[in-house]
């Protein structure tokens, strides 16, 4: 390919970056700084590739950009607009002035020497020669690691103890969701367009989260981005009226997020009682061991990522089973006060089409 | 040959891309913004792959390209509409 093109097109790159990530910190509404930063995302999944990290550019084009945006809007959405400039306002027109420009001042100076560190670090990566000692290193190693795609090998393989570590900080966040209470009422259908969108997009994510599963071992792919793939089809059965998200119930949902963790623990300690170091796998048996492991992996991060979508501890499925969902209840009860000839109907089906409109908002 | 008939439809998938984004910036309202950006999603795109499935190695790689047009299609098709919805339904409540 001709280099000066390409060296056009990586200079392009590069600025539509820096100002994407610019105009994502400038924007004073919250909305469209959200938007920015999913094209900011998407940009940067495109350097990625350019940078010949397919894997990295999948991860961010799916959790950095899609589920990250996904997040950041659902919790621009609990809040009103404009609340950035009230809230600036508020201060400026307080007492406590003086004590914003004291903490501006200190981040100011925070982010300063951060940005001297990081100089200095990256014109040190420049000048020292470079280095793939550890790359060849992999490589040497690849043919015992009972995979062929060498971040795989050195996720689930050679660092499998950082990918075990990794699931307990996703684990420990769930703690925290869960700490938050239970989930807020979902989103109500937005009709029938949608509805039909997500009727067969779901088993596509389904599909293709397995195929990332599967493809892992010898080409870019791998339990993260199946994991935010399987997520993403739960955010488009929450948007669609779905107020579970296809995640199992209570029981079966605790051990399908403890699933990452327990099954990494479950093997390592197994291959302990069996003399072998803790997850070194024996090399004929590391290819089984690693697909079990990524299943596993998979449906942990798929609900973990799920569940801080959905913001909260599930609704307990009892309350479900006796009768309605409560908080379908109550918007029910609401509209059949505001509409008592229609309510019969529109109560129980979320898939009303001219009365969905602005319940989104409960 | 090959080369020049897909190359030629690539140029004219970026030529609805370039007219999709100057319709985003320049159209008066909402609806027309719209109109003028699944052009460029819808037959921008489809060109764009038409022109790359042309230079494919195989044919698993053509198929893959195809079914990714057919997922945007669907994708800006809904989504379209679903931005429209609320537009139009903001409108009649004010």
């Amino acid at each position: 390919m001709n280099t000066t093109a390409v060296l056009v097109f990586d200079i392009l790159l590069v600025l539509s970056l820096l100002s994407l990530a610019v105009a994502t910190l400038a924007t004073r509404d919250a909305h469209r700084s959200v938007i920015l930063f999913m094209a900011f995302g998407l940009v940067l999944a495109l350097a990625w590739g350019r940078l010949m990290a397919p894997d990295v550019a999948l991860a961010e084009a799916a959790i950095g950009a899609g589920l990250s945006g996904a997040l950041l809007l659902a919790a621009v959405r609990e809040q009103p607009r404009q609340t950035l400039t009230a809230d600036t306002n508020a201060v400026h027109s307080g007492n406590d002035a003086g004590l914003k420009v004291i903490l501006q001042s200190v981040a100011t100076l925070l982010c300063v020497g951060l940005a001297a560190t990081l100089s200095w670090a990256l014109a040190h990566a420049l000048q020292s020669a470079p280095s793939n000692a550890l790359a060849q290193a992999v490589q040497e190693n690849l043919a015992t690691s009972g995979v062929s795609n060498p971040v795989t090998a050195v996720l689930l393989n050679f660092r499998a103890y950082d990918t075990l570590l990794e699931l307990a900080v996703l684990l420990t966040a769930i703690l925290g969701i869960f700490a938050l209470g239970p989930a807020r009422p979902g989103y109500r259908s937005a009709g029938p367009v949608f509805d039909s969108l997500a009727h067969w997009l779901v088993p596509v994510l389904i599909l293709t989260a397995g195929y990332l599963l599967w493809v892992g071992a010898q080409a870019p792919g791998g339990a993260f981005q199946a994991g935010a793939i399987l997520a993403a089809a739960g955010v488009v059965l929450q948007l669609s009226g779905q107020r579970t998200l296809g995640l199992p119930q209570e029981r079966t949902l605790h051990i399908v997020i403890a699933a990452g963790v327990g099954m990494f623990l479950l093997v390592g300690l197994s291959l302990l009682f069996l003399g072998r170091p803790f997850l070194g796998y024996p090399p004929a048996w590391a290819s089984a061991l690693i697909l079990l492991i990524e299943t596993a992996a998979m449906l942990a991060i798929a609900a973990t990522l799920a569940l801080a979508f959905l913001g909260g501890r599930p609704q307990s499925p009892r309350l479900n089973a006796t009768g309605e969902k409560p908080a379908a209840l109550s918007t029910g009860t609401l509209r059949a006060a505001m509409h008592p000839v229609r309510s019969g109907t529109d109560a129980d089906t979320n898939s009303g089409y001219r009365n969905s409109s602005n319940e989104q908002k409960q | 040959m090959i080369d020049v008939i897909s190359s030629l439809l690539i140029v004219s998938g970026l030529g609805f891309y370039l007219a999709g984004s100057v319709g985003l910036l320049r159209l008066p309202d909402l609806y027309s913004r719209l109109h003028a950006l699944t052009k460029a999603d819808n037959l921008g795109l489809g060109l764009l792959t038409a022109g790359l499935i042309l230079q494919a190695q195989d044919l698993f790689i053509a198929i893959k390209l195809t079914l990714i047009w057919l997922a945007v299609l669907a994708a800006s098709a809904a989504s379209a509409h679903l931005i429209a919805q609320h537009a139009r339904r903001r409108e009649t409540r004010t």
